[in-house]
Formats: C-alpha cells, sequence, structure tokens
C-alpha cells in the first residue's frame, strides 16, 4: 500500500512538472517525416499522394540527432516528396535532390536529412490532397484529418 | 473510466472527452498509473527489436500518456484521436509524438508499410458504438483493420488493448480483423480475476506465423485437468465378480471357509451348469 502511494506522487509530480513547462512554451507537431507517411483517404481517391504541403507558420525546433533512427527511416521514405515538401516551405537547406548511395555511413548525410524530417515543423498550414483539392487544416500543429460523412 | 461506467455508453468520443475529461488524465494519478501499465504489457507483446528506434503508431493515444513510455523506450510515435480537447492536453505536455487529429473509422490515412509497430490503449471498443446515423460497426471496424494492415510493415504486430463489453462484441471485433487478413487473436492477462482482467488483441501483419504471447497469470497447471488419450485398465480397486459365475461362487466360498463355516470343497464341477437333462 505505501509502495503504490510513493508511485502515485512521484507520478503527481511528474505531471505537475509538465504543466510548468506549458507555460512557458508549446510543444507543436507535424513535422515533415509525418507529412512523408500522409496520404489523403478521400473515399474514392486513387492516389492521394503527396499531399500538397502549404505552410502558414513554421517553427524549427532542435531534436537530439539519433543516427541509427534517420538511417533506419530513409528507406522507408518517398525521398522526392521529401524534397517537393521542405522546397515548397523553403527549408530544403543543403539536402541532395537525389537520395546517396551508402548514405548510412555518411553523417553529414544523414544530420541533414535528420534536420529536415525532424526539427522542421509546421504549426499553421494546410494539407491538400493532389486528386480532389480537398484541405485538411493544420491547427496549432495538429492536421485535421477528419473526413465529411459524404467523403467516407 | 474514473466513473465505474462505460464511457461508450454516455456519447460519442469526440464529446465525452472534452476538456473537463481531458483535464483528468493529467490529473488523476491512478488513471495515469493504470495507463502506463498497459501501454508497458502492449510494448512488451509488440516484440521490437532490441535496442532500435522503431517508428511507431498509437491509435487513440488521448493526451499521450502511452507516448511518453514511447519516448522513454527511444521510440519515435504518431498519434491519433478523435478528441481534439485530448490532443490539446497531449500537446500542453510537450508530448514527443506528431499528433494526428482523426477518426480510426474513417481508415488510416498514411503510406503502405509505415509502422514497425502498433498500440493502442482502452480505444478500439469506440468503434462498436454507432454514434451517427451513417455509422455501421461491422463496416467501420473492417475499413479500420484493413487500412491499418496496408499501413504496416510486413510481420510488423499491432497490439490493442481492448474493453469489450460482451463477448459478441469481442467476436465482431476479432472476426472484421481476420477479414481483413491479419493473423494471431486475442490474450486475457489475469483471466480468472474479475478487476484485474484484461484483453489484448495481438495482430500480425503478414509475415511468418508467429505464436501468441502467453498471457499474464494464467498457469496451466493449476486450473486445468491434465489430459492424455491412453486407456487405464486394471488399476485401482479390482472389479467385483459377475453374480453366480464361477469366480463368485470360489470368492463366495473362500470367504464363507475363512469365518470357519462348513464348505464343500472345490471340485471340476463347482460353479459349473447343470446339463438340460435334470
Amino acid at each position: 500500500m505505501h509502495r503504490a502511494t510513493t508511485t502515485g506522487e512521484r507520478l503527481y509530480f511528474r505531471v505537475a512538472k509538465n504543466v510548468g513547462c506549458m507555460l512557458l512554451s508549446f510543444r507543436t507537431t507535424m513535422r515533415l517525416l509525418t507529412h512523408n507517411m500522409l496520404t489523403s483517404h478521400v473515399k474514392g481517391v486513387t492516389n492521394g499522394y503527396p499531399l500538397k504541403l502549404q505552410a502558414e507558420n513554421i517553427k524549427v525546433m532542435s531534436v537530439d540527432f539519433n543516427p541509427e533512427f534517420v538511417a533506419r527511416m530513409i528507406p522507408k521514405l518517398e525521398w522526392q516528396a521529401l524534397v517537393q515538401a521542405a522546397e515548397s516551405i523553403g527549408h530544403l537547406g543543403d539536402l541532395p535532390r537525389e537520395l546517396m548511395p551508402e548514405y548510412e555511413s555518411n553523417e553529414e548525410f544523414l544530420k541533414m536529412a535528420h534536420h529536415v524530417l525532424m526539427e522542421v515543423e509546421v504549426i499553421e498550414g494546410n494539407l491538400e490532397c493532389p486528386e480532389t483539392g480537398r484541405k485538411f487544416p493544420i491547427k496549432n500543429g495538429i492536421p485535421n484529418m477528419l473526413l465529411n460523412e459524404d467523403e467516407v | 473510466m474514473a466513473s465505474g461506467r462505460r464511457p461508450e455508453h454516455q456519447a460519442p468520443p469526440e464529446v465525452f472527452y472534452n476538456e473537463e475529461e481531458a483535464r483528468k488524465y493529467t490529473s488523476n494519478s491512478r488513471m495515469i498509473q493504470i495507463q502506463q501499465e498497459l501501454t508497458e504489457r502492449a510494448v512488451e507483446m509488440l516484440n521490437l527489436p532490441e535496442d532500435t528506434p522503431c517508428y511507431l503508431l498509437d491509435l487513440g493515444c488521448g493526451s499521450g500518456l502511452s507516448g511518453e513510455f514511447l519516448t522513454d523506450q527511444d521510440h519515435m510515435w504518431v498519434g491519433m484521436d478523435i478528441s481534439a480537447n485530448m490532443l490539446d492536453v497531449a500537446q500542453e505536455r510537450e508530448v514527443e509524438g506528431d499528433l494526428l487529429l482523426s477518426d480510426m473509422g474513417q481508415g488510416m490515412c498514411f503510406r503502405p508499410g509505415t509502422f514497425d509497430g502498433v498500440i493502442s490503449i482502452s480505444a478500439i471498443q469506440w468503434l462498436c458504438n454507432a454514434d451517427k446515423k451513417s455509422h455501421n460497426p461491422p463496416k467501420r471496424l473492417y475499413k479500420f483493420f484493413s487500412t491499418l494492415y496496408a499501413c504496416m510493415a510486413r510481420g510488423a504486430r499491432a497490439v490493442l488493448q481492448l474493453y469489450p463489453e460482451n463477448s459478441d462484441q469481442l467476436e465482431l471485433i476479432t472476426t472484421q480483423a481476420m477479414k481483413a487478413g491479419f493473423s494471431g487473436g486475442v490474450v486475457i492477462d489475469f483471466p480468472n480475476s474479475t478487476r484485474a482482467k484484461k484483453f489484448f488483441l495481438v495482430l500480425f501483419a503478414g509475415g511468418t506465423m508467429t505464436k501468441l504471447p502467453k498471457a499474464l497469470g494464467t498457469d496451466d497447471r493449476a486450473h486445468q485437468a491434465h489430459f492424455t488419450d491412453t486407456r487405464e485398465r486394471g488399476k485401482g480397486k479390482p472389479r467385483k465378480s459377475v453374480k453366480k459365475s464361477r469366480d463368485w461362487i470360489m470368492e463366495k466360498k473362500e470367504r464363507r471357509r475363512r469365518q470357519g463355516k462348513e464348505v464343500r470343497p472345490d471340485s471340476r464341477y463347482t460353479g459349473r451348469k447343470r446339463s438340460n437333462k435334470f
């Protein structure tokens, strides 16, 4: 019984700490990594990829660099879509347009990819379905992917 | 679930999880603890490769409590929820994952083969309700499972913890999952306890057939009879011989001899049937 109480207290303090941080800054969340994975799921769409990214408000955060994770994610990415998205919001930087061979061991390249994938975040904007032109609004860093009843 | 009554019966998820309900998930330490324990167990059953950062999906992430645990394990995650208020709380908590406002029943909006694993804590049972006129639970479940299958990497697992209302609901969910191509089944932790009992739907997206993880709190030997298909004869108490048979007569004579009574000696005629002539 006593042990349970202490765990509860510890959790409570953790929460209290988080609420404290909330007052200082809002962590916003729509990375280009996520954008690269998103497709349109409107009814009848055959190729809803890539979603056109229109950003009104962008934030660059610093995130811990994890080379292993970035290297693991690169084969899953659509590189052209990433380049396109990064270019459309003006954060392409020095990222090469073509995926280079043996990128796993190229730390400089992984760092650039990490910056574009993990650190550039869209706060306000729109995601547009390339086929139907349906817009999914991004508010406060959260894309709203809810469909209307006639789009399911 | 603090009220003890089923929240699914009260309102649709986007309405039920309003600001007040969402706050509970940051202030109620009991809720937080339960959520964390369930997440820990779900991640254990995902069976992810060790020391490899993975890309995971959290369905019904709510305020991101389960996501925090994933972050602690060095995984990157994307959270989906239908309640905007819950996601607002998640953002205030500064969770590391990316958040999406989306309805599971409308299907996943991800490219094929995206995720290394999927977890969900207490969310799937909401899909069994028809909250709008246009909702058809089996169809929504099928849409959910089929699109989920597509966005998982081959051989990836989905561990979905749920509170089914009854066995029909559980069957509805598993049927739709199997129809969508998943293999796997339900793991029930602590099946003999009403309170601690937890249902996990463990699904495999393609890959080789794998065994379901073992449920906690089950000791086969303690609760089940040992099964063998061998027939055992002649063990235990010897059978009594049939009445009026030769064996029975011999036994009776022996017994009466032991009692010191006068008994005719045994011969080859003892217990023999009389011939018809007589």
